[in-house]
């Protein structure tokens, strides 16, 4: 595709700001979660921007066996982070992350 | 405009439109559905950027088994409603200026040095991003990283049981 | 080799160190092992100590013999600074050794006596512990004695000056809580150190100048600058003369410090006899024999002393005649014969001055033991009858109060025969000593000083008098107390060194008879001045005739019809205010008192009460040192360490507190919270990063 490779990464600026976004202003725990995992998608897509970039080098298809792993963790990530929320609902009956201040000094 | 420009800008405004109702949707549930369909989008870019095999497991991990299993939670919760405020309301406007910020700062940084990462004219061959070659790579240069990413996701689901397991009065 | 060619050869010479060195060894030996080798040991090491140094001296006899010009023992360095060079050396010529055979043979005959006096005298006043430090001071007062006569320098003769009046303190306040009131004793003994200090200032002054003038303090220096220069600074000599002069009137008891001697006897008799009628008190007679160089210069000095001898002569002699205690007499006695000495060193008559101080030794010293035996006696007497309760007379019964006596000639014959040799030696009748050394005097001042005769010749009478009035009241006639009538004589270790000076008394006078000189040519050797005086039979003719005019008068008086038990004294209807007089002791120690005591102890007092302690003490240390310090502490501890320090450090924590309290607040609780702070923080790093 012949579209420059800063239009994408432009796109994926801003996919990683609506991620941010996100994570402040939602209260609810799992809505801040699926920010989280925009962000890490929106450096995906940085990743794979750049790898085809750098294409044919040899080195250009790095970029996208680091996605493969980022997806990986990701979801590593995610089992382990749902888990979390599900005890922690357990214990307080909530997912809203303002209730969620016993750790207030 | 070229096609591909045209293209490109259709899936970006679909991935920008959905990221933005899934952050301002009321329902958790629509919110991950928007999620969904901006994963989709942007596995349909990969495609476009020659990154097949990833684009294929983007909609398979990502899209497929994670989004699946923030619906199970949601639903397993039962909490659809979420509104906006709270306490510190003043983080609002605060948290849309800084973004706005950070919006800015990309831009600044794309129009100084944009130029050298503009060309994207260089042709691959189509062996580049497929199964195979990533495949390669992944079992001989990488081959310890795989492995262990093996070992992180045993870690995870042992880690997820015993989160969630309850305590011994109250039975399993 | 011979002894005597030894003592040619130089060498015995060497030994003469011993003669300090063996009393200081054996008064240490006392002090360390005294108190509990008992009695027996005590007595012999003091004695053998002494013994052995009178031995040594006769060793320097007879060195002297083969080398009487005498020699110097160098023993050790002592000051030495720039022009200042004073050694601990022993001067050892004929003088010296006159002085130091005297001394050491008349001490250990005092030593074999007090053992037997101190034996009974500390039953009688019931404290036998005192008996190891009766003679720790005896040796301790001859190791002095020894220490002036050999000195070499004026410096070192002071040591033993100051050792001697040391000693004397220490033995006249022997019993120091007995006397009047209790504290009597001890206020002799203080009476006399305070006098002897006003001499002993006298001889500093002397001293100070010898050395501003010569640059040296010893003999041989001094006496060379006063052959050379001393004519030429002659104000200096005669100052320095003179201040000497006023150290001898307080060591040898001269008009006007002779003050201390009768308190004195309120010591043991071995120590009245030793200390104050054989040795120390002719300390100041030898000095000034010593220093015969100087006084030739200086004449007017050597005037003044003849004069002051003279009339001390004279005055002591008339208060003699109206004591009527037994020790006092002998007291005034010493004070008049010594007044004798110094006119004699007065008047350039340096031989006959040695001969009286050597023979007075003996008859006085045998004098005072043989009171000190009467006196004794009497006490076994007083404890016969009474039992044995010791320490209780003393108020009601005055053993040493001739009054108390009498008749005593059948009851003690030793005493009374040794006593009576006493008594006629020192009156001066042929051929006992007395005679021979009196009369040596007496013929010097009829040539050189016709009052100086007059004044001592009436002197002589009045000694003749006054022993005859002692003899006639303590010896003849009835006993006038009970006591007196049990009295009994003493053990021998007490009557037999009687006897031995009793015979001294008798052949001392063959030291110097005329025509055979024999002490003028030996001190010749030492004493550039002296000459041989020829045998003057008038002045003799008369001094005996007064002798036996006196004595006839007192068997008048006292003789014919002897006193009994109240009777008055005759003299006292005769002479009547001039006997109160005489009795009183002209009053002189009263004069003292109004003169000079008096204000003296009120600035004293007024110093140690006003002075030192309610202003110093209470005052000054309390109100304001004492003060300062309360208030300052106060305030350290209270207002300072309360109020700034401790405000400090609680500041500290408060401050601590405060910012954790503040810094606490940022821990919200809230993750969206954290999650803005760690966005904020991407934006300006990335910024800076961009920007910059």
């Amino acid at each position: 595709m012949n579209v420059p490779t800063s239009y994408i990464i432009a796109l994926s600026g801003v996919l990683f700001s609506l991620g941010i976004l996100g994570v402040l202003i939602r209260r609810n725990t799992i809505v801040i979660f699926m920010s989280i995992e925009l962000m890490l998608n929106s450096a995906n897509l940085a990743f794979i921007a750049f790898a085809r970039m750098m294409a044919p080098a040899a080195e250009a298809l790095r970029g996208q066996v680091i996605v493969f792993f980022i997806i990986a963790v990701a979801a590593a990530e995610v089992a382990v982070g749902l888990a979390l929320i599900v005890a922690i609902f357990r214990n307080k009956e909530t997912v809203n992350i303002d209730e969620v201040n016993s750790l207030q000094g | 405009m070229t096609t591909d420009l045209a293209l490109f800008l259709g899936i970006a405004a679909i991935s920008i439109l959905t990221a933005v109702s899934m952050l301002l949707s009321r329902d958790t549930i629509y919110s991950a559905l928007f999620l969904v369909l901006n994963f989709l989008a942007v596995a349909t870019l990969y495609l476009l950027l020659n990154a097949a095999f990833i684009a294929m497991v983007q909609v398979t991990v990502y899209a497929g088994a994670i989004m699946v299993l923030f619906l199970f939670v949601i639903m397993l919760l039962g909490t659809s409603h979420d509104t906006l405020g709270g306490p510190y309301r003043w983080q609002l406007p605060v948290a849309i200026i800084l973004g706005l910020g950070l919006i800015t700062e990309l831009a600044v940084t794309l129009m100084a040095r944009g130029e050298s990462i503009s060309n994207n004219a260089a042709s691959v061959s189509e062996a580049f991003g497929s199964p195979a070659s990533v495949g390669k790579l992944l079992f001989s240069e990488y081959l310890v990283p795989f492995e262990v990413t093996s070992v992180l996701l045993l870690v995870a689901m042992v880690g997820a049981v015993i989160l969630t397991r309850r305590g011994k009065q109250e039975g399993l | 080799m011979s002894l005597l060619e030894t003592a040619s050869a130089g060498g015995l010479f060497l030994y003469a160190p011993l003669i300090i060195a063996l009393p200081i060894l054996g008064l240490l030996v006392n002090i360390l092992f005294g108190r509990r080798l008992g009695e027996r040991f005590v007595s012999l090491v003091a004695s053998s100590a002494v013994g052995f140094a009178f031995l040594v001296a006769v060793l320097q006899f007879l060195a002297l013999q083969g080398h009487p010009e005498g020699t110097t023992i160098h023993v050790a360095d002592w000051i030495t600074i720039t022009t200042l060079n004073v050694p601990w050396a022993l001067k050892i010529d004929t003088l010296s050794a006159t002085m130091m055979l005297m001394v050491t043979g008349v001490s250990t005959l005092i030593h074999i006596y007090a053992i037997g006096y101190m034996h009974e005298d500390v039953r009688f006043q019931g404290d036998p512990g005192r008996y190891p430090r009766f003679f720790i001071f005896f040796n301790l007062f001859v190791a002095a004695m020894m220490i002036l006569v050999s000195a070499d320098n004026y410096l070192m003769m002071f040591v033993g000056w100051e050792g001697v009046g040391l000693c004397s303190y220490l033995l006249i306040g022997f019993w120091y809580e007995k006397g009047k009131d209790g504290i009597g004793n001890a206020i002799a003994g203080k009476k006399a150190f305070i006098t002897n200090r006003i001499g002993d200032f006298g001889f500093l002054i002397a001293m100070f100048l010898i050395f501003g003038a010569v640059g040296s303090l010893q003999f041989e220096q001094v006496f060379h600058w006063a052959e050379t220069n001393g004519m030429a600074n002659a104000g200096i000599v005669t100052a320095i003369t003179l201040f000497m002069l006023l150290g001898a009137t307080g060591k040898s008891a001269q008009l006007p410090l002779y003050v201390w001697l009768p308190d004195a006897m309120a010591g043991p008799t071995p120590v009245s006899a030793l200390i104050h009628a054989a040795t120390m008190v002719t300390a100041g007679i030898y000095m000034i024999a010593r220093s015969a160089p100087l006084f030739a210069v200086a004449e007017t000095s050597a005037h003044v002393a003849a004069l002051i001898g003279a009339a001390t002569a004279l005055f002591a002699a008339t208060i003699a005649v109206g004591q009527f205690d037994i020790k006092r007499v002998l007291a005034y006695s010493t004070i008049s014969q010594l007044g004798f000495m110094m006119a004699a060193v007065g008047i350039g008559a340096y031989v006959a001055g040695m001969f009286h101080l050597v023979t007075h030794a003996f008859f006085k010293a045998l004098l005072f033991l043989s009171s000190g035996s009467v006196i004794q006696g009497i006490e076994h007497g007083h404890h016969d009858l009474e039992g044995h309760n010791a320490g209780e007379h003393g108020e009601e019964f005055d053993p040493q109060d001739m009054r108390n006596m009498g008749g005593l000639r059948s009851r003690m014959p030793i005493t009374f025969w040794v006593y009576l040799i006493g008594a006629l030696a020192l009156s001066g009748l042929p051929p006992l000593a007395g005679f021979f050394s009196k009369d040596e005097i007496l013929a010097d001042a009829s040539m050189e000083n016709l009052a100086v005769y007059v004044m001592l010749a009436a002197a002589a009478f009045l000694t003749a008098f006054y022993m005859g009035r002692q003899i006639l009241m303590v010896f003849f006639g009835k006993s006038r107390s009970e006591a007196a009538a049990h009295a009994r004589e003493n053990p021998p270790v007490m009557t037999i060194p009687l006897m031995i000076l009793a015979g001294l008394a008798v052949v001392g006078g063959g030291l110097n008879l005329p025509g055979l000189h024999s002490l003028t040519t030996w001190l010749e050797h030492t004493i550039a001045h002296v000459h041989a005086t020829d045998f003057n039979v008038q002045v003799a003719l008369t001094s005996v005739a007064l002798a036996l005019l006196a004595i006839a008068a007192a068997w008048l008086l006292y003789g014919r019809k002897t006193l009994t038990k109240g009777d008055r004294d005759p003299l006292r209807g005769i002479l009547g205010p001039i006997f109160i007089g005489m009795e009183n002791k002209w009053w002189v120690d009263e004069l003292y008192e109004v003169l000079f005591i008096r204000t003296y102890v009120h600035l004293a007092h007024f110093l140690a009460e006003t002075l030192d302690w309610r202003f110093w003490h209470d005052w000054f240390h309390d109100r304001v040192l004492g003060a300062f310090y309360r208030n300052g502490t106060r305030w350290l501890a209270g207002s300072f360490d309360l109020g700034v320090i401790d405000a400090f450090a609680n500041g500290l924590g408060t401050i601590t507190g405060m910012a954790a309290a503040g810094l606490r607040k940022l821990q919200t609780g809230f993750v969206r919270t954290y999650a803005l702070a760690v966005f904020v923080g991407v934006v300006l790093v990335l910024a800076y990063f961009i920007f910059v």
